[in-house]
């Protein structure tokens, strides 16, 4: 097996297959092996499908090469949230333990028009709560950057997964900063696209209003190609506009005349020392590059986290009562009656903290404080997605760390839930406001990633991986994990 | 028979009244539930159907698999918006679905996407003419769009019903058929006042053509709100009844509740605000206390759907597409051929009926003839046979060819409905009949004549016997001219003619 996978992006591993230098049963053979050496102590992969993606590449290789549409052949890696047709799909929970769904999810159903070849399923914190994927129900993914770490969440097993090069690029999805952040914490570039830009239908509903499906890749060139792969009005998703046009491939280099905006409460105390000096350094870059950066406030997103930590729940607790143990799904197998039926598999199927947020959203939702809390945190939606329309009328970006801190060691916020919530400080906001927003690589700090927010404009994509693209290459970061092979002993999980 | 025409027919015959309400007066309000007879569900593209095996008309988006999102189906909307414009409600220019949560096996997703603080219309009125001709103004509060949840099935136990099933088993084919639900204002006081309601409601929505509206099926469905009060005082503490699939279910219900909550009452005790279930068999209303009572329902937007617009141009094209309304219909069944309020409200009530009337009223030009006999011997014919008057084998253009039979004088009245019930039988027409029979009357004045003088000359005796003044004999003469035609001269051309003749000079 000659053909070494570690750093290849999408983009090359097409190139290769186009040019013929290698067969896309050579290239997922390729992968499977890489995932067989290191998933052990990754443990990104909940599911490998390895006889549907042999199967798969097998069918591709089988096509003359001028008949195959430009991206088939290529492999990818799925968060566990997405509903695969005929694949196990569990969003990391016991209560969805052995559902296979009897659908695609839209984006799927496009990459599989495309003819990219699905890997396997990502882990994830259940239901996609949490910033650490330690609430996964099935298994602790580590960052390839340091095993002692989380990878950050809820699409760790989808950052992990690109920056361990277990696949060349990943779907993952945000709802708070749920790809963003991941990606920053594992050196990863993440894409969280414009609410409406891409279909949501068949992916597992955490929060309606908030969730959205993105690329995890390895550089912004990758993330503007899969964009383009999976975005698109879709008459299912009544929510979903598409994007005004393809965002084609960035190739913009300079930044003259750009103007960014810092947005500076995210960038105070709350912030560790190294994350901010990696970012005062992507600040020069900018300059360097001939963009314009300057301050400003935002004063409504610092209560962006508390009017999430409500709407987020109230439309979980309705999203997840679906989960009753009557079609599919876990089911208890001790019950007297239908009501202890409901109780016991719910009790049963889900963990701590969805638990908790079932129960925040229940009562957030409740006759008589609806309106101290549903509608109080919706009119402070209405405030931040104000603030930000007004910053975009002086500036064309807004940026700030994506992750107050680096990665953080397993299990040392598991036992607070507030100080996990202020991991997504700086990333929820722009789910609030439904904007688009993408992490890249901006350096180092203690031998950790650390990843730069870019802000644009509602459907700016085109024109934020543009920026993107000009400091990726200008900041120029190391993506490759000094991964080493064999020795790490995997510590035992610490259990939630 | 149309369900209209029985369920107006049993309620003259029976002219029930509420039991004696000593001195107490009922506040009744009622929520009704409509489905519409869209083709696909409200949500999802599967087919709505009635009877089908179940589960075979599913999808994953109406079992409320993990990750589906609902898409709202446009013709669902456009009747809800005719059935909320022929209420007379306020069409709002935004109206938004919200999420009412609750956990029920035959709620796939454990909630239902229906209508709460912006529904599709508010502010109608329904004018429900009542027996004795007055006229009820009964309110609507508002109209709103939902879907249905599915059906379960108990089974093992000896009811059917739940209590005592060893288990149940759940068909979603009917889950998220599209509903309407429409929210009267209290503004009704007894039960037949309820029941006209309904009977009105249900005949406006099956004139616009967006429902079945059959009760057995459960595509029309009521519940009432019930309380009762001294006349004058505040309301009273309401109970919900439900579970009356049909008028008569709804009235005997209404019936029981009231004299229940009245016996609460004058024995000093409390009306409890609960959900009660008319029990057809029993003629008693049960309540039904469970843990399901106190229901919080989490209202909140449905984050899935955005929020419908619906400009002036939209509502203005529904509108114009209204067909004639009952209560219109009725005002002009009046002025334009004089029937009674009550023949009017019968036709109004019932679209083909009222069609059929016009038809043959515009073919002969005698509105009363007409009227006489679609609302007599046609709707007896259609209620004994139970055929549908679209379906009839007389058409109003044969029953119009009959009755001018009829006013032309070839046909007696009598003779005609001999005729007619020959043509319900046959299908065949009038003149077909009548030549076959040879039932016309003969009016040839000619003909008549000529059988007139050879009578009267074949009985010289008896007209003799005339001319001196003994009048009598005339009817000897009579009898022997309708011999001689079988019954079928026109007995009024058959005098005349014999008077000419019998005093006419003796022969010489």
């Amino acid at each position: 097996m000659g053909l070494d996978v570690t750093g290849l992006t999408g983009w090359r591993c097409r190139e290769l297959l186009t040019a013929g230098e290698v067969s896309a049963t050579e290239l997922v053979q390729a992968y499977l092996e890489r995932i067989s050496v290191v998933d052990a102590r990754v443990q990104a992969y909940l599911l490998v499908d390895e006889e549907g993606a042999l199967a798969a590449a097998a069918a591709v290789d089988a096509k003359p090469r001028d008949a195959r549409g430009p991206w088939e052949g290529v492999p990818i890696a799925l968060k566990d949230i997405l509903c695969t047709k005929g694949l196990e799909t569990t969003c990391a929970s016991r209560i969805l333990k052995g559902y296979i769904p009897p659908y695609d999810a839209t984006v799927i159903a496009k990459l599989r028009r495309a003819g990219l070849i699905f890997l396997g399923k990502l882990n994830m914190d259940e239901f996609a709560m949490g910033s650490s994927t330690e609430n996964s129900a099935f298994q602790t993914t580590r960052n390839p950057w340091d095993l002692e770490r989380v990878p950050g969440g809820s699409s760790g097993g989808s950052a992990a997964c690109v920056a361990a090069s277990e696949a060349p690029w990943a779907l993952g999805t945000d709802t708070g900063g749920s790809i963003r952040q991941p990606a920053s914490l594992c050196g990863v570039v993440g894409l969280k696209p414009t609410y409406g830009a891409v279909s949501r239908y068949g992916l597992v509903a955490f929060a309606s209003s908030l969730d959205q499906v993105g690329p995890l890749t390895r550089d912004v060139r990758d993330a503007a190609v899969l964009l383009d792969l999976i975005a698109g009005r879709d008459p299912r998703d009544s929510t979903s506009v598409g994007l005004p046009e393809p965002v084609g491939l960035p190739e913009r280099s300079a930044l003259e005349g750009v103007r960014f905006g810092v947005i500076k409460e995210f960038i105070g105390e709350t912030c560790e020392a190294g994350v901010r000096d990696v970012f005062a350094s992507a600040v020069d870059a900018i300059g360097s590059l001939g963009g314009v950066c300057e301050e400003v406030s935002l004063p409504s997103v610092e209560r962006g986290v508390a009017a999430y930590y409500l709407i987020a729940p109230s439309e979980a607790s309705s999203n997840l009562a679906r989960f009753d143990g009557v079609r599919y799904g876990h089911r208890t197998s001790q019950a007297a009656d239908l009501y202890e039926m409901y109780v016991r598999t719910r009790s049963e199927g889900f963990g701590p903290e969805v638990k908790r947020r079932i129960m925040i959203g229940t009562y957030a939702l409740s006759a008589g404080y609806y309106d101290a809390y549903y509608a109080q945190a919706q009119r402070t939606r209405t405030l931040i997605i104000r603030d930000f329309s007004q910053a975009f009328e002086r500036f064309d970006f807004l940026i700030s760390p994506t992750s107050p801190t680096v990665a953080f060691r397993l299990g040392e916020r598991t036992a607070d839930p507030l100080a996990m919530y202020l991991s997504d400080l700086c990333t929820i906001p722009v789910n609030l406001a439904g904007l688009p927003a993408i992490s890249i690589p901006a350096g180092f700090s203690a031998g950790l990633p650390v990843g730069l927010q870019l802000v644009g404009p509602h459907f700016s994509e085109k024109e934020l991986l543009g920026a993107a693209h000009a400091l990726e290459q200008r900041l120029a970061v190391e993506t490759v994990p000094p991964l080493t092979v064999p020795p790490l002993t995997v510590p035992p999980l610490s259990e939630v | 028979m149309t369900d209209e025409a029985r369920s107006l027919t049993s309620s003259s015959r029976s002219s029930e009244t509420a039991g004696d309400t000593r001195g107490w007066e009922a506040v009744i309000g009622l929520e009704i539930h409509i489905q519409l007879s869209t083709r696909t569900k409200m949500f999802c593209g599967c087919q709505v159907t009635f009877g089908e095996p179940p589960n075979t008309h599913v999808c994953p988006v109406c079992l409320g698999h993990p990750g589906v999102l609902p898409v709202i189906n446009e013709k669902a909307v456009e009747y809800a918006t005719r059935i909320a414009l022929a209420l007379g409600c306020r069409i709002s220019e935004r109206t938004v679905f919200h999420r009412k949560n609750y956990f029920y096996p035959d709620l796939p997703k454990a909630y239902q996407i229906s209508q709460y603080d912006l529904p599709l219309g508010v502010g109608g009125r329904l004018e429900v003419e009542l027996e004795d001709g007055t006229v009820l103004p009964v309110g609507i509060t508002r109209v709103h769009m939902e879907e249905d949840a599915g059906k379960l099935i108990h089974a093992g136990g000896a009811t059917g019903r739940i209590d005592g099933a060893d288990y149940s088993l759940v068909d979603f084919n009917r889950g998220g058929t599209p509903l309407v639900e429409i929210v009267t204002e209290p503004d009704m006081s007894t039960p037949e006042q309820a029941r006209a309601f309904l009977m009105q409601l249900r005949s406006l929505v099956q004139q616009l053509g967006v429902s079945d509206v059959n009760m057995e099926e459960g595509s029309l469905r009521c519940d009432a709100n019930v309380s009762v009060r001294r006349p004058g005082e505040p309301f009273g503490t309401k109970t919900e009844l439900k579970n009356m699939n049909s008028f008569r279910f709804l009235y005997r219900g209404l019936e029981a509740e009231i004299e229940r909550q009245i016996a609460l009452l004058e024995a000093g005790e409390r009306v409890v605000q609960e959900t009660v279930h008319f029990d057809p068999a029993a003629g008693r209303v049960s309540t039904l206390r469970s843990k399901e009572e106190a229901h919080d329902y989490r209202y909140f937007p449905e984050p899935d759907l955005p929020p419908i617009e619906l400009d002036e141009g939209y509502v203005e094209r529904v509108r114009v597409s209204l067909p004639e309304l009952p209560a219109a219909r009725r005002e002009r069944l009046k002025q334009q051929y004089g029937l009674t309020p009550k023949e009017a409200a019968i036709l109004a009530d019932n679209r083909p009926l009222s069609d059929y009337f016009e038809a043959v009223a515009k073919a002969t030009g005698d509105a009363r003839l007409s009227a006489n006999w679609v609302l007599g011997d046609l709707s007896a014919y259609l209620n004994a046979s139970g055929v549908e008057v679209d379906a009839c084998p007389v058409t109003a253009a044969a029953l119009a060819e009959l009755l001018g039979l009829v006013l032309e004088g070839t046909l007696s009245g009598k003779m005609a409905k001999e005729v007619f019930e020959a043509m319900t039988e046959s299908g065949r027409c009038a003149k077909d009949i009548v030549a076959e029979k040879g039932l016309g009357q003969i009016s040839d004045a000619a003909e008549l004549e000529a059988i007139v003088v050879r009578i009267v000359e074949a009985n010289p005796g008896p007209a003799e016997e005339y001319r001196q003044g003994r009048d009598r004999v005339l009817a000897f003469f009579v009898g022997q001219v309708m011999k001689e035609t079988r019954g079928q001269a026109n007995p009024q051309l058959v005098n005349e003619l014999l008077r000419k003749h019998l005093t006419g000079p003796a022969k010489p």
